[in-house]
């Protein structure tokens, strides 16, 4: 019988909430590899992030410093984890820290701690405040937008838009305003969350759908599922969703990761017009929260990401089952004060 | 205007399109409808088929078969028959 590898993989965005991190169905799916023996090794950044608790899903969890209180402080923690805990493969999953660990890529793999994330150009010129350069670039359709910085460049640009438009932050949350009143309120909700530059963007009227795909770095799709959400919280986050057969979208995601050579997870966020066109809205250069949908549909994204991570060449995926649903639920979890009360003194559980 | 590829539709009468993600629950009738529209048969084969072996009078068919490829083609379940090919 063929042993399976052991890894030791950290894992962030532990956070299973109904504005959920991917972290606990990115670990999910990392347990269901028949590769890899798996070790997970959870960073959070709160005490009460729910995949803490689930010791079936985390087996060791260190609290990290959030990305805000500088990157060199969040990278000193990790290698700090990294001397007492060995990690092989480091897994970021949100957006915000995202940056600090691509920076650190080189310092995190002479530590041995390897990683499988976008290029820095990459990163940036996806970013919300650069989409309409990145859809003239790369011939993508995409919604006008403009980042506004105060209330009264916004007053002034909002006023070459038609209302509804989409107040947005840099990293999360998008609101519709249907009139300037409405636009300024989300302008200071948004900036006191996020910070600045709010990007306001057209409204494009239609069905979101989202993709999910993984890049060799290469210009190759190692893997691409679409999907439609079914029902969406207040949060506008997917509770439920179905996979497509949609040969548009593939299309458009192997496009976009050919000519951006992509490398690492992303979700493509679209919206599909009535006469089936197709607007990029964002790209989040991560895997998303429903990636074990994927898995679902027969293509385990984040256990290809930990093969290309470890430098295993992997053959793309050519197949996905179309009409699988995921439902997602809330559970309560029971645990211990003493369990709390070692995270929090000791900062490891 | 054809049925489109990968429209799937089960004994009940539930029917799925993977493309936009939408389901829908279809009648006795209509699922005999679209059981013949997807062997390509014509309208006029359909009419004699259905006003055959149901008390239905033919332009009273035809009314409610023309509704109903309305409906398919407003939820985009059809499509040209070129696209059908290969």
């Amino acid at each position: 019988m063929m042993s399976r590898t052991r890894v030791n993989i950290a894992v962030t965005g532990l956070n299973n909430t109904d504005n959920p991190g991917p972290g606990v169905p990115v670990i999910r799916a990392l347990r269901d590899s028949k590769e890899f023996d798996i070790r997970i090794i959870g960073l959070a950044y709160e005490n009460l992030e729910p995949g803490i608790y689930m010791h079936d899903i985390v087996d060791k969890t260190y609290r990290i410093p959030y990305p805000s209180e500088g990157s060199d402080v969040l990278i000193k923690r990790v290698l700090e984890i990294n001397s007492k805990d060995k990690i092989d493969i480091l897994i970021p999953n949100f957006d915000a820290e995202l940056m600090a660990f691509m920076k650190a890529r080189d310092i995190l793999l002479n530590a041995g701690i390897h990683t499988f994330l976008p290029e820095l150009k990459q990163f940036e010129e996806r970013h919300k405040t650069n989409l309409p350069e990145f859809g003239k670039k790369y011939k993508v359709n995409v919604p006008a937008s403009n980042p506004v910085s105060t209330l009264s460049e916004l007053k002034e640009i909002a006023e070459e838009y038609d209302y509804p438009v989409v107040i947005k932050g840099k990293f999360y949350d998008a609101y519709i305003a249907n009139n300037y009143e409405q636009a300024a309120l989300y302008f200071h909700k948004i900036s006191a969350k996020w910070g600045l530059p709010v990007v306001i963007q057209e409204f494009i009227r239609g069905t979101e759908v989202n993709v999910v795909a993984l890049g060799d770095g290469n210009g190759n799709t190692i893997g691409a599922v679409p999907m439609r959400k079914l029902y969406i919280t207040d949060k506008g986050k997917a509770w439920s969703g179905i996979t497509l057969d949609d040969s548009n979208m593939l299309d458009l995601t192997h496009h976009i990761i050919s000519s951006t050579r992509w490398r690492g997870g992303m979700e493509l966020e679209l919206i599909k017009t009535d006469d089936q066109k197709f607007y990029l809205i964002e790209i989040n250069p991560r895997i998303p929260a429903w990636v074990y949908l994927a898995v679902g549909a027969g293509q385990n994204l984040p256990e290809a990401l930990v093969k290309m991570a470890l430098g295993i060449e992997v053959k793309p995926f050519s197949e996905y089952k179309k009409g699988v649903i995921f439902v997602r639920y809330s559970y309560d979890l029971i645990t211990d004060i003493k369990e709390f009360e070692k995270l929090s003194m000791t900062e490891e559980l | 205007m054809r049925i489109k590829r990968n429209i799937a539709v089960s004994e009940s009468g539930f029917l799925f399109d993977p493309t936009g993600g939408e389901s829908y629950s279809i009648n006795e009738q209509a699922l005999e409808i679209f059981n013949l529209l997807k062997e390509k048969k014509t309208n006029d084969e359909i009419k004699n088929y259905m006003t055959d072996i149901y008390d239905v009078a033919s332009e009273d068919f035809e009314k409610y078969y023309f509704d109903f490829l309305g409906m398919l083609k407003q939820y985009r379940l059809l499509e040209d028959d070129e696209q059908n090919q290969g």
